[in-house]
């Protein structure tokens, strides 16, 4: 293929579902308790302050019920997965240090590719550990920060500990519970102020071992006019058992500061994806996320922005699709609690063979943020008569001095738009290719070129015999 | 049309090689019978387009023209109940829409649909591989396609801020209908259906969209055959036909040389909606009658 692809090389059969034999240097017995957690803690050496985090997050975690909404998690059995799977000694420098077994799985992945044609720096999580990290020299002269969360964690605790959880509490829900009491891995992430990271930071998410679960946590720090665009790719191998996912993404959004963050998640369709991603941004701040959810068995994800000073804005692009055993239900939140906020959500999803997508989402707009500005657009495109559609927009406004718009579609894929294109000669199954494409095309233009040619290939792979 | 290719005139084509020509595209119409939904709008309507023959099939509104031409596009919209096609000699009914495209027909549309989110470029690049017969996924040349469709644009003064638009998505009438011959120039169709691409342009962009037709004609080596439906004669003063019909009814009535155009000028269609309906009578009264009035017949 002669674009480099970030998410994988040999797209013409599917997919990401190999997987290499499982060779660990550590991986903790299935289950969760006191002793998993304090034994991960200790494995990493880490200050005591992060322990007693750990395990008051591990008693929120035991004391919170299941969540009943959304998609059905009641089928995850917390006492069947390794909540900790340490793949290799030391994390890599080069490519070169990085174990035969592993490169070869990122080079199928297409990472190193990537890493020198338009990346700035690169982080590549195996398990629950970061194998591999880089970033090119410029950015670290500028005082720019990209490791591992680990390694952030030993290197610059004080930043950590001034900011970890303080976006998202563990007491916020179930699983960001769950992933404070056994994070590993993850991208810390910091940006002096004034400077302008202008190509992509990427991380690679990949799981392996079967039953895995994984916790990476994230935390991006962008100081006072500064910008920074992270970009996240996730695979798993095809296993007849269930994976987990669940990471926290917390991002802190100075005054005049802009973080973008792209998420493609192609998880194989065996993984409960239950992430926690929210940020907040300060005055005239911008938070942007862009979220592509394509694979995963149930996805649950609200990224959110809390807009805490006046002129702070919020842009929160989603596209889900679901195929056949899929739940997506991806959304997105928007807290004005300050005036002249600005937000505005634009969800897409696509529905074939049975599939469930939708959108769920929140606008809220506290007393006092007068002047305040939201938009919301969702559309859902439903390709057969088994799919589905739900949209779940909450509104809640309360103050008077606001413009809220709401707006909904559902549609299908029209005979007549068919034929028009098949009428220029274009086969069936590409004239639908197009007709998607261009309904994901507002969310697909704000993407790296690379990601946007991956994505259409992905949907392209997902949508093969789907005219009849 | 235009003689300004002198190479192509006709008195040093052979009979031979003319007989060639007329083999090598024919799209043939027998008896067509078609519906929407359960409403029968084509009642048997037959005629032939060769290779190099532009024909020109007029009627009023609800006569069938527009069926005719969706019909033969393949449009799953309308149901064929009776009758055959041949294209090229093979079962034309029997394709895809699509094959019948890659096969070299083409229709202008009356009503083209809009296809958000997909650049007419995006649209063009893909529509001309497919026609050229590129394999599966395999495109043309971002090179080779800019410089093709480059020049089309220039030729038919069509802005190029188009090819970054969405196709047909917020045009205007007359954006539309201009687009639509850009993609007919860009495919390089063997037969071309043109559904009142006329209607709703003015003067000035009928002459360009005809001149853009006849430089398409000349430089297929005249051998690209048109079906030119219209409303109106005012495209014919520009276009000239080789032959003309007149659809009435679900049928051509009546079918004659470019004079017969301008006859139906000063005649009007309420002209022969009288004729039509005296050789119905006439038809219902004593069978088969082939001929009535002074040019009018009703063909089955």
């Amino acid at each position: 293929m002669a674009v480099a692809n970030p998410l994988g090389i040999n797209l013409d059969q599917y997919k990401y579902g190999f997987r290499d034999p499982e060779e660990y240097a550590f991986k903790s017995r299935k289950g969760l308790d006191r002793p998993i957690v304090e034994q991960i803690s200790h494995m990493k050496g880490e200050p005591d302050w992060m322990r007693a985090i750990r395990l008051h997050s591990l008693d929120v975690f035991e004391k919170k019920p299941t969540p009943t909404w959304g998609g059905n998690v009641s089928q995850i059995d917390f006492g069947d997965i390794y909540y900790y799977v340490k793949p290799m000694e030391n994390q890599g420098k080069t490519w070169d240090e990085v174990p035969e077994n592993i490169k070869r799985t990122f080079d199928r992945l297409g990472i190193p590719e990537a890493e020198k044609k338009y990346l700035a720096g690169v982080g590549a999580q195996y398990e629950s550990e970061v194998v591999y990290h880089s970033l090119r020299e410029e950015w670290t002269k500028q005082g720019v920060i990209f490791l591992d969360m680990d390694s952030g964690l030993r290197e610059h605790p004080e930043i950590v500990q001034e900011y970890f959880g303080t976006v998202v509490p563990p007491e916020d829900n179930k699983f960001s519970a769950l992933n404070s009491a056994v994070w590993s891995g993850g991208s810390f992430v910091y940006v002096p102020a004034g400077v302008h990271v202008d190509i992509p930071l990427q991380a690679y998410f990949r799981i392996n071992a079967q039953n895995m679960g994984q916790f990476e946590r994230t935390l991006i720090i962008a100081e006072p006019g500064s910008y920074v665009h992270y970009v996240e790719g996730c695979t798993a191998p095809t296993y007849t058992t269930d994976s987990l996912h669940s990471a926290v993404v917390e991002i802190i959004v100075k005054e005049g500061a802009r973080v973008r963050y792209t998420t493609i998640q192609n998880w194989s369709k065996n993984v409960y994806n239950l992430v926690t991603k929210r940020a907040v941004a300060y005055r005239d701040a911008t938070m942007e996320w862009v979220d592509g959810n394509l694979g995963s068995k149930l996805t649950m994800k609200y990224p959110s922005v809390y807009m805490l000073e006046p002129g702070a804005k919020a842009e929160i692009l989603s596209i889900a699709f679901a195929g056949e055993g899929q739940h997506q239900d991806p959304g997105g939140k928007v807290i004005h609690a300050a005036p002249h906020t600005q937000s505005s959500v634009v969800s897409k999803s696509i529905s074939k063979s049975g599939g469930r997508a939708g959108y769920r989402g929140l606008v809220k707009v506290y007393p006092g943020a007068r002047g305040s500005k939201c938009a919301v657009r969702c559309d859902a495109l439903i390709l057969d008569d088994r799919s589905r559609s739900d949209t779940y927009p909450t509104m809640e406004i309360d103050e008077d001095d606001v413009q809220v718009t709401h707006e909904a579609t559902v549609s299908k894929v029209s005979d007549e738009q068919l034929f028009y294109l098949m009428s220029r000669g274009i086969n069936a199954d590409e004239a639908m290719n197009m007709i998607v494409r261009g309904f994901i095309e507002p969310i697909s233009r704000e993407l790296p070129m690379e990601y946007s040619v991956e994505l259409n290939r992905l949907i392209a792979l997902e949508m093969e015999g789907s005219v009849g | 049309m235009s003689n300004s290719v002198q190479n192509y005139s006709r008195p040093h084509v052979t009979g031979k090689v003319e007989r060639r020509i007329r083999l090598d595209t024919e799209l043939v119409i027998k008896d067509l019978v078609a519906q929407v939904e359960d409403k029968v709008i084509l009642k048997g309507a037959s005629l032939t387009v060769r290779s190099g023959e532009i024909h020109a099939l007029m009627g009023p509104n609800g006569s069938g023209k527009s069926t005719l031409a969706n019909v033969l596009m393949g449009n799953p919209f309308y149901q064929v109940v009776k009758g055959e096609v041949l294209y090229k000699g093979e079962d034309l009914l029997a394709m895809a829409p699509d094959e019948r495209a890659r096969k070299g027909l083409f229709i202008a549309f009356q009503y083209p649909v809009s296809i958000p989110g997909v650049t007419m470029a995006s649209f063009l690049r893909t529509a001309v591989s497919a026609r050229r017969g590129y394999d599966k996924d395999a495109l043309m040349s971002l090179a080779e396609f800019q410089k093709l469709v480059r020049a089309k644009v220039e030729e038919l003064q069509v802005d190029p801020a188009v090819l970054g638009r969405y196709v047909n998505e917020g045009f205007s009438g007359g954006e539309k209908k201009r687009a639509e011959i850009l993609q007919m120039a860009v495919l390089e169709p063997e037969i071309a259906i043109m559904d009142e691409t006329d209607s709703g342009l003015d003067v000035d962009a009928v002459k360009i969209v005809a001149a853009g037709v006849n430089r398409m004609y000349e430089s297929s080596g005249r051998k690209m055959g048109a079906l030119v439906i219209t409303h109106y004669p005012r495209i014919l003063k520009y276009i000239k036909p080789t032959r003309v019909h007149v659809m009435f009814d679900g049928r051509i009535v009546t079918s004659g040389e470019a004079e017969l155009a301008e006859e139906l000028d000063q005649i009007g269609y309420d002209g022969i909606r009288a004729q039509y309906e005296q050789v119905a009578a006439e038809v219902a009264g004593e069978g088969e009658v082939r001929s009535a009035g002074k040019v009018f017949w009703v063909k089955h």
